[in-house]
């Protein structure tokens, strides 16, 4: 009875959600903070409604919960088991995916720094590089957790390879955005070579090295849990997923991937915010501020 | 041409594959190191070489072992036999061409509605952006084994995997690409007093395309990905994914790197003949480079 009554709640709460959205899409303030409330509001009213709804569907008719777990009993899993979230976000995220990543990407942008002296070599990494960033790379993995053990470090070589290619690809491409005209400008002043790099073309190739720091992030995350299925100690994202679907601890799934998908998103975040700070210069950043 | 293109690249290719012969020597002298040393015998330099060559399980096999390998599981096994790359690379393909398929088909639907309509846009497209920063290759474990657990196995579990991972590159590219006429032309439609339509049938689609296609080459890399995961957990029953794991129980480095290197080879050509098609669908509409 109360389920049913969950259920019809869900389904009124959606369809008001909806209606308000139409409205609030409908108004259109032409700036101030108005403009900034709405845009926020629309998709946050939006995602309660969709956990709305999932709470009232897998309530109302009584889904299984080896199928799909009800948002609430995700929460109370997630708020219940802080210290094993965390130790798996420590051995993941803080040793995986964080050593790997800046290994992996400082690596890229210092072959692409090298690479980019040579038109030769330039034109032989380039076609490959953008060939092997479509690779699957994951597939290394088993590879790496042969090499280099159960641990982090193997996590972390994987995380190397996969964030190598696109920063590399990315670099090159950008220490060539620099216009013509600019470089014949650092000509006329007598720059040397790594004065104009420093100078005229890194900066120039900010917004592409950021592209590739922003994918990275992602990737990163991707490849040192997938890594994890492949063989792990008993503590790690990838084997808390595996460990538990096993065991279909369905709400433990879901409360992992919750974690995954807030390092990620916030990641991803802190990223664009340090890319709007450097490159601020940038039309697509100049754009924002009216 | 020649000089310019090709050159470079067969150079950058050469380097790599001497690179792996060296790494090969270095990472497998240690075990024929030891076994020498087992027998009472000393070993020399030389000797050590031609031997790190042809291990049955070596830390890092050679080009030429991988090579071997990959010839005898294709061209010498028949295609229905379960030792057959080419049985698993078809079982890892139609799993990501049914799910690139469906994939794209939503992201372009979505986009649409998204163009098309303001509360769409505003609702949905925060989420479909913030979808892509979050690792949603780490649900694919659990949409097998549910799947499994209400008896729906094999190829569509895996297949959806792939639309999920296809669906928002393709989805992100054709907003974008609906949204690239520029103002005149949309006006000059709106001078022909041309309905939503028609405008956008003969305008915004046509735009499109060059977004379209570059959105899914990124969409069937990542298909390719989410067929291969796909099939770890499920155990090693079939596929490229399968070959992988089972190689990685069994310590069949062979196997590993030659599965690796199909799955390589499948997402260059499945990745060359979208660009391919693209290229030539641009040149015949009259796009001269695409502009994504």
């Amino acid at each position: 009875m109360t389920n049913t009554a969950i259920l019809i709640g869900a389904i009124v709460f959606w369809l008001a959600a909806w209606y308000a959205n139409t409205r609030l899409a409908a108004m259109r303030p032409e700036r101030g903070p108005m403009v900034t409330v709405i845009n926020l509001a629309i998709p946050v009213l939006f995602g309660a409604a969709i956990l709305a709804l999932w709470e009232g569907i897998t309530r109302g008719f009584g889904v299984p919960t080896v199928i799909l777990p009800p948002p609430s009993m995700i929460w109370e899993r997630i708020t219940s088991s802080v210290p094993t979230l965390w130790a798996d976000f420590q051995q993941t995220y803080l040793k995986g995916v964080v050593s790997g990543y800046l290994i992996g990407c400082s690596l890229g942008f210092l072959v692409a720094v090298l690479v980019d002296r040579s038109p030769f070599w330039k034109a032989g990494v380039m076609p490959i590089g953008n060939l092997v960033s479509a690779l699957p790379i994951v597939g290394i993995a088993p590879i790496m957790v042969m090499w280099f053990g159960f641990d982090w470090q193997s996590k972390a070589a994987v995380v190397v390879v996969m964030t190598f290619f696109p920063m590399l690809v990315n670099t090159v491409a950008g220490l060539n955005a620099a216009g013509h005209m600019e470089r014949d400008l650092m000509h006329t002043y007598a720059s040397t070579r790594t004065q104009s790099l420093l100078k005229l073309r890194l900066p120039a190739a900010m917004p592409f090295i950021f592209n590739a720091l922003k994918i990275n992030s992602t990737l990163a995350l991707i490849g040192a849990i997938v890594a994890e299925f492949f063989g792990t100690p008993i503590v790690g994202m990838g084997f808390r997923i595996s460990a538990e679907v096993g065991r279909l601890n369905v709400d433990m799934v879901w409360a992992t991937i919750f974690v995954a998908a807030l390092a990620g998103s916030l990641s991803y975040g802190a990223i664009a915010l340090v890319e709007r700070s450097v490159t601020f210069w940038h039309p697509s950043m100049r754009s924002e501020r009216p | 041409m020649i000089r310019t293109r090709i050159l470079p690249i067969l150079t950058v290719v050469a380097a790599i594959i001497a690179v792996w012969y060296a790494f090969a020597v270095v990472l497998n002298a240690p075990f024929e190191r030891s076994a020498a040393e087992r027998a009472g015998e000393t070993i020399s330099f030389t000797e050590i070489v031609p031997r790190t060559m042809g291990q049955q399980r070596p830390v890092l096999p050679a080009p030429h072992q991988v090579a071997v390998e990959i010839w005898e599981t294709t061209a010498e096994k028949s295609i229905t036999s379960k030792r057959s790359l080419i049985y698993h690379a078809w079982v890892t393909l139609s799993a990501t061409l049914l799910g690139f398929m469906m994939g794209t088909a939503l992201g372009i639907l979505l986009a649409v509605g998204i163009v098309h309509s303001r509360v769409l846009d505003k609702s949905m497209m925060p989420w479909v952006i913030t979808s892509q920063t979050i690792p949603i290759l780490a649900l694919a474990p659990m949409i097998i084994v549910v799947f499994n657990s209400v008896g729906v196995t094999g190829l569509l579990p895996k297949a959806l995997i792939s639309t999920y991972l296809s669906f928002f590159p393709v989805a992100v590219g054709m907003v974008k690409g609906l949204r690239s006429p520029e103002t005149m032309h949309m006006d000059l439609m709106h001078t022909y007093s041309a309905n939503r339509s028609q405008t956008f049938w003969k305008l915004r689609w046509p735009s499109s395309v060059p977004f379209l296609f570059t959105s899914m080459k990124i969409g069937i890399a990542a298909s390719l990905v989410g067929a291969i995961v796909g099939e770890l957990p499920t155990g090693a029953v079939a596929g490229l994914g399968a070959r992988l794991l089972a190689g990685s129980y069994y310590g069949q480095t062979v196997q590993i790197w030659s599965a690796l290197l199909v799955a390589a080879i499948l997402a260059g050509l499945l990745v060359g003949l979208i660009g391919w098609i693209g290229g030539w669908l641009n040149r015949r509409m009259g796009v001269r480079e695409a502009r994504a």
